[in-house]
């Protein structure tokens, strides 16, 4: 695991979006949306349920495009790249990976598999070399096994690494999509809830995680989340969603503050019928 | 409906509605699960008789189940069914006597078998007991029998291989695969200068085999390119489509083809390098042991491929394509290839069975043979290839070995049976995938285009 700290230091905008907007048809869940993440930075977008959270990320991830703005990412050299219109994979080749709000992982693998696949996707050993079994392919394998293994270490699942996927516990899930991200050497990380449906310990392992990614990976961190402990306990900054706009940023204790954020979130509250009352 | 039935009998007065909720709550008598496997091995009673009485007659569509009905068959079949009933019904200290008396010689069979599937060695040497096996036993058969070994065994298990890569492992459902196999036969007839359209130079049918599958690669890109993008079930249409389209053009188009009439005389391998002079000629064991080095090679590149970064990219797109594009997969990039390696396996099938027959018209590749092929992959269990092995084997020998048994014309429908059985009681097949979810067939469930990432 090696710490990269380019000479830029941690401050550099890594990904930048301006003024992006994505409509469905007539509904419009992104409008104007402007962010600015720095690499050294845990960067965390909270908002109501439906506020556009997802949808900002699957515009910043090529599954998504949106109708109007960009989104640029500075690469390691310096250079500039347009990520609007590009194909999910091209984008995680150019440094962002993420996880997924409904976990999305190769459930019948396991979890080394899991990570492992991950990680060749940036070897180059083609069909014909491994049909032939060429030496260069057995030790790209090699190389992106111990690559596995030493994240499954670092997200702490290295005892379960040849478990199926699928039977993981809930929180054992997140954590092993963590680490697949984190295969592909990320300079982003777009985590998406990666606390829901976690129990309070796994959460306080998981506030740790993600402070150790941003500062022993040197990866920027974009956190979604809902849990307000963890957020104003790991994010640097944090960013507020709410129909599909921007309409508060700033350091954890400044949104506190924020009349427009009490608002959005008391406003939503508001709008959401009494559990009890339904039942009557 | 039972829920909204008791919703709207909650309104009028309660204790009324205890009782109707009672009442609807409690079973039918006839829904006894007792009375329902009465019922059920009765029903196969009754299809037992069916099925060992007189031949059917097609003018006559229930001539046969009357001659059951009226003859003294049918109530020793049922009193079979009522035996089984009782057996199985009070049976159970019996089984479980018998389990216990058993145990000391099942046991160690099954834990043989899980230390057969752990340790390398035990299955390094299953598989040249299986070769060795394959090799020497049909040298004691007669010729018939070996003929079926070859035009059919043989055949099909590579083509089943092949569709393996392409179902099993990436996921996609191709229901036009013969369509490579014609392809490799008709390139076969056109390089040794036996289509109507005449080659630049003529190829002895060994060196037809990488042509033809260099050519089955093309098509299968050429096919993939643009339809790989389609979810499971619209991209199983369009092989439908492709294989209607080499159908026909074979069927049709006399000058390229010779159409419906077919070509003849393509020749027989042969190998003449200086000593080495060799003719395959009419004998099937010369082409079963080709087929089987065929087999053997192509097992052991597939083999290499699953446990590698391919075999293992498949099966992250098989399991979750979108989930695979967002950490840096190329999916449209791997399905194409596990196309165009399945196509290209088949391809190298048709020219062997092109040689082998001698000729071929559009006939010898109907749509039925690519849903047989599908069925022997999915029988033997998807995705692994011991099972592929087996189950294609087992299944295209099948209706040879039921030729004496039942009548001739009624041998693909005890296949049909077989099959339905296999699927209810063991759908991951014979021998299944250890990468696979048990009993979920499915080909890839979503596509990066369709599927909102979530
Ligand atoms: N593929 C789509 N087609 C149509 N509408 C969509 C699509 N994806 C998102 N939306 C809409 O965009 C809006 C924002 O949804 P999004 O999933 O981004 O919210 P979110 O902030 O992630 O909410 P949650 O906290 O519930 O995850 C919603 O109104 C949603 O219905
Ligand atoms: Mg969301």
């Amino acid at each position: 695991m090696t710490t990269t700290t380019t000479a830029t230091g941690t401050d550099e905008v890594v990904l930048e979006a301006s003024r992006v907007t994505l409509r469905f048809g007539g509904l419009t869940s992104l409008s104007e949306v402007s962010l600015r993440m720095r690499r050294g930075e845990v960067l965390a977008v909270i908002g109501p349920n439906g506020a556009g959270k997802t949808s900002l990320f699957n515009s910043l991830t090529g599954f998504y495009h949106p109708q109007e703005g960009r989104v640029t990412l500075r690469d390691e050299s310096g250079a500039t790249h347009e990520l609007i219109g590009r194909k999910p994979h091209s984008v995680n080749r150019l440094g962002v990976a993420r996880t997924f709000q409904n976990i999305r992982l190769f459930g019948a693998l396991t979890a080394l598999e899991n990570v492992k696949v991950a990680a060749e996707t940036r070897e180059r050993s083609g069909p014909l070399g491994i049909a032939l079994g060429l030496p260069h392919t057995r030790r790209a394998d090699r190389a992106s096994g111990e690559r596995a293994e030493q994240l499954l270490e670092f997200v702490g699942l290295a005892a379960r690494r040849y478990e199926r996927a699928g039977s993981l516990s809930y929180g054992d899930q997140r954590r092993l999509e963590i680490a697949r991200a984190l295969a592909t050497g990320p300079r982003v990380l777009l985590l998406d809830e990666p606390a829901a449906g976690t129990n309070p310990t796994e959460k306080l392992e998981l506030t740790a995680l993600i402070r150790r990614i941003n500062r022993e990976l040197g990866v920027g961190v974009l956190l979604i989340e809902h849990d307000m402990r963890l957020v104003m306990s790991v994010a640097d900054r944090v960013a507020v969603l709410n129909f599909g706009r921007v309409i508060a940023e700033g350091t954890p204790a400044e949104i506190q503050r924020d009349p427009a954020v009490v608002e959005a979130y008391l406003g939503a509250e508001a709008a959401q019928p009494d559990p009890e009352e339904v039942e009557r | 409906m039972s829920a909204v039935i008791e919703q709207r009998t909650e309104r009028p007065a309660k204790a009324v509605s205890a009782v109707v909720v009672a009442g609807l709550r409690r079973e039918r008598w006839y829904r006894q699960p007792r009375l329902r496997r009465l019922g059920a091995l009765l029903a196969a009673g009754l299809l037992l008789a069916v099925m060992t009485g007189e031949q059917g007659n097609g003018k006559d569509l229930l001539y046969s189940l009357r001659g059951t009905l009226a003859s003294g068959r049918l109530w020793v079949c049922l009193g079979l069914g009522v035996v089984a009933w009782v057996l199985a019904e009070t049976g159970a200290p019996l089984r479980a006597a018998a389990v216990r008396l058993l145990a000391p010689v099942t046991a160690p069979i099954a834990r043989g078998g899980e230390l057969a599937v752990r340790r390398r060695g035990v299955r390094v040497t299953a598989a040249l007991v299986g070769l060795a096996l394959a090799v020497f036993v049909p040298l004691a058969l007669s010729r018939a029998t070996n003929q079926v070994l070859v035009d059919w065994v043989g055949i099909y298990i590579l083509l089943a291989l092949g569709l393996n890569v392409v179902i099993g492992w990436a996921g996609l459902l191709d229901l036009g695969f013969v369509a490579f196999f014609a392809i490799g036969g008709y390139s076969a007839a056109f390089w040794t200068g036996h289509l109507p359209v005449k080659p630049p130079f003529e190829l002895n049918p060994f060196l037809v085999i990488p042509v033809a599958m260099a050519t089955c690669l093309i098509a299968g890109v050429l096919l993939g390119g643009p339809t790989l993008r389609l979810r499971g079930d619209y991209l199983a249409i369009v092989t439908l489509g492709f294989h209607e389209i080499i159908y026909l053009v074979a069927k049709n188009s006399d000058g390229l083809t010779n159409g419906s009439l077919g070509v003849f005389g393509i020749p027989h391998f042969s190998v003449g390098l200086g000593p080495v002079q060799y003719r395959w000629k009419l004998d099937p064991l010369d082409y079963w042991w080709l087929l089987l080095g065929l087999i053997v090679l192509a097992v052991l590149v597939l083999r290499r491929l699953e446990h590698s970064k391919v075999g293992r990219t498949w099966a992250a797109i098989r399991e979750d394509e979108v989930a695979a594009a967002a950490h840096g997969v190329d999916t449209v990039k791997y399905k194409l290839m596990a196309f165009a390696i399945g196509a290209s396996t088949s391809g190298a099938a048709g020219v062997v069975y092109a040689s082998k027959v001698g000729f071929i018209n559009p006939e010898n590749f109907p749509l039925l043979y690519s849903v047989l092929v599908l069925a022997y992959v999915i029988f033997g269990g998807m995705g692994s290839i011991p099972g592929v092995l087996l189950g294609a084997g087992l299944l295209a020998w099948l209706p040879h070995a039921l030729k004496d048994v039942v009548d001739q014309k009624d041998r693909f429908m005890y296949m049909g049976a077989l099959l339905v059985v296999m699927m209810i009681y063991r759908p991951q097949g014979l021998l299944p995938a250890r990468r696979r979810r048990r009993g979920e067939p499915t080909p890839a469930r979503s596509s990066v285009q369709t599927g909102d990432a979530q």
